[in-house]
């Protein structure tokens, strides 16, 4: 929340809620997309546009309009779209000539664009095409990335990031595990990234963990990479920053059983044993006399008696 | 013959057992890298170009078999709860770094107050929330709708002494109340002001104005005329053109409370500015000096004392002419003494 939004006060409860969900948080929510077709768009990419809505409904936001902009020379009416629908992650479509079918995939950081990477379609199914059941809506993908240029190429490791950032779905802690459905893979070979998505059949195999057969359910996509616009250092470095609060401190002295039994390590002083208060009885008891006799000997003396 | 059949059986398990693992196991060069907290794997194997061509789409339907049983094998071996009828695996902390969406929440400035509040050490004071009322016989609110001791529902105020009789006591309080208010706003909007470095406009130049008055159009044309290499030093003035008033810097005064450590080294600084119109004491010139003086004395006494003695001789010699001899004697024995007193003489 900028200063100038502070200088405006929510009027009613309902406002001040909007606005606190806009601003800033420790924990962030899930990240937002919009998908934008450009001013000339060909069928394919139209159709690409809603299948990847398919994939990433409910968090996505699907422009339906024609939208004249190119984001690699001037970002500022994507990054107004960005700000006016809360969402950071976006992917533009646009058809021509000298780069058709292309998708550009980007994500923001403070509503300014922080990467683009510009992929062509080179070949898509749409997710009609395919005859078989699906898996249901917002299903929590299984990601795989496989071949080696996503581990060398600096420009294949970004979009090894983005694409993560893009189909990792909500922040869980936990997950069904009859619920594990729906797969991504991502393969990058011969200069092509191969994007297929598969729906999990689990059979048995007579052990806990089922073996698993695949079933092709589409979009399948084989995309190439075009343009790039990575984040520089020290801006990637800042949207990188993780709050103080949000990094959980390790508690010193306490630890736990096999049992589950909470023991904690106390630091305390030697005790004195000599002031220790034992049980009073009169026998113990010093009397007068004693104390007297005691007062007039020398302690060194009183030790070797 | 039932200890061979026993032992057929034994095998026939272990075979079936070696059967339902391969089934699940999977080879890999390299092993994959995973983050279960984000269910992904990455398989940094490089795959074979040319079997990939030959059968592209039965190539990567095979990878990704294998590839998604691998993950599966891992998420199942995570530990496992019961909720509601339905297995759950726990996952893990995310391990891949992701860039954040918007930037890292600031806690929000200080007040003017608040500041000022933490200066003196004034700490906040919880009050109760309900108040007992006289009049109504109950306990209120001490604020808002139905409070306590409310005075806007009074419908007699005693006129005050000093007051003019003719005034609607009514009126002012309202209007007071709405003073009240609008002073607040004042001090949030400053506050905002103050926290923010938005609002600072360079306060020179041609400023954007609806209708430019004629003073700040002098204003403007006086800073476009001294910016030049040479600040203005050869420009050209209009006849009978005045000096713009109002151009010269304003004092400044330091705000009231905060720091106090800058004040404090401010004002030894001016201490040490008026201190050094002073001469100084330097102690060793000084002593030096002392010293050197003290010696002059001493040696001026002797050579009073030693005068009768000494002094016949030295003045025959010089009495009797410039023979050599004695001229040599008188400089070896200090000249410059003999020096100084012809002086002083």
């Amino acid at each position: 929340m900028s200063a100038l939004d502070a200088v405006v006060k929510p009027k009613t409860k309902r406002a001040k809620r909007f606005l606190e969900h806009r601003a800033p948080k420790v924990n962030e929510n899930e990240k937002n997309t919009i998908l934008v077709k450009g001013g000339n768009a060909s069928d394919t990419v139209t159709k690409s546009l809603r299948d990847i809505y398919s994939l990433k409904k409910p968090h996505c936001v699907l422009y339906k309009k024609k939208n004249m902009t190119r984001p690699f020379e001037d970002q500022t009416s994507l990054e107004f779209f960005s700000k006016k629908s809360d969402c950071s992650m976006f992917v533009f479509g646009s058809h021509n000539k000298k780069r058709p079918n292309n998708l550009i995939f980007g994500r923001m950081f403070d509503f300014h664009v922080l990467d683009m990477i510009e992929l062509g379609v080179e070949k898509f199914v749409p997710l009609k095409d395919f005859k078989c059941s699906k898996c249901p809506e917002a299903t929590k993908p299984l990601l795989i990335f496989a071949g080696d240029s996503f581990e060398v190429n600096e420009e294949y490791r970004r979009l090894k990031n983005l694409l993560i950032d893009f189909f990792r779905g909500p922040l869980v802690t936990a997950v069904r595990l009859a619920g594990l459905e729906h797969v991504l893979h991502f393969t990058a070979v011969e200069g092509k990234i191969f994007m297929r998505s598969y729906r999990v059949l689990m059979k048995k195999s007579g052990c806990r963990t089922p073996r698993i057969e695949l079933e092709e359910m589409g979009p399948s996509f084989d995309f190439v990479m075009r343009r790039t616009h990575l984040a520089s250092d020290d801006l990637y470095k800042q949207s990188m920053k993780r709050p103080k609060a949000a990094v959980i401190k390790k508690k010193k002295n306490i630890s736990q059983d096999t049992f589950g039994t909470t023991y904690g390590r106390i630091h305390m002083q030697k005790q004195d044993l000599g002031k220790l208060q034992t049980r009073k009885v009169k026998a113990l008891k010093k009397r007068p006399a004693d104390k007297a006799g005691a007062g007039q000997e020398s302690p060194k003396k009183k030790k070797l008696v | 013959m039932a200890a061979i059949s026993v032992e057929q059986v034994l095998a026939q398990a272990e075979k079936d057992e070696a059967e339902k693992l391969r089934r699940i196991t999977v080879q890999k060069e390299l092993e994959l890298q995973y983050d279960l907290g984000n269910m992904l794997a990455i398989d940094p194997n490089a795959l074979n170009e040319r079997d990939f061509r030959q059968q592209s789409r039965e190539h990567l339907h095979a990878l990704a078999r294998d590839n998604t049983q691998l993950l599966v094998n891992q998420l199942f071996g995570l530990p496992c709860e019961r909720v509601q009828e339905a297995v759950v695996v726990k996952l893990p902390d995310c391990t891949t770094r992701l860039p954040r969406e918007k930037p890292v929440p600031k806690p929000r400035a200080p007040t003017r107050w608040e500041e000022f509040a933490k200066l003196k050490g004034i700490q906040k004071k919880k009050k109760t929330n309900l108040v007992w009322d006289e009049v109504h016989k109950q306990w209120r609110r001490r604020w808002g709708y139905q409070r306590a001791k409310d005075n806007t529902k009074e419908w007699l105020i005693e006129l005050p002494v000093t007051a003019d009789p003719a005034e609607d006591q009514f009126a002012k309080r309202i209007h007071a109340k709405k003073e009240r208010v609008a002073k607040n706003e004042l001090n949030r909007l400053r506050n905002i002001a103050r926290s923010s470095k938005l609002g600072k406009v360079p306060g020179v130049g041609l400023t954007p104005t609806v209708q430019p008055t004629k003073s700040e159009l002098g204003l403007a044309m006086q800073v476009a005329r001294r910016s030049t290499a040479s600040v203005g030093r050869f420009q050209d003035k209009l006849p009978r053109e005045k000096e713009p008033r109002g151009t010269g810097k304003k004092r400044k005064f330091q705000p009231l409370i905060g720091d106090f450590s800058a004040e404090k080294s401010k004002q030894l600084e001016m201490l040490k500015l008026m201190d050094s119109k002073k001469p100084k004491l330097d102690v060793t010139r000084a002593v030096n000096r002392q010293m050197r003086e003290e010696d002059s004395e001493a040696a001026a006494k002797r050579r009073k004392s030693q005068k009768p003695g000494r002094g016949g001789k030295q003045g025959g010699n010089r009495k009797g002419g410039k023979g050599a001899k004695g001229g040599k004697g008188g400089k070896g024995r200090g000249g410059k003494f003999s020096g100084a007193k012809r002086k002083s003489k």
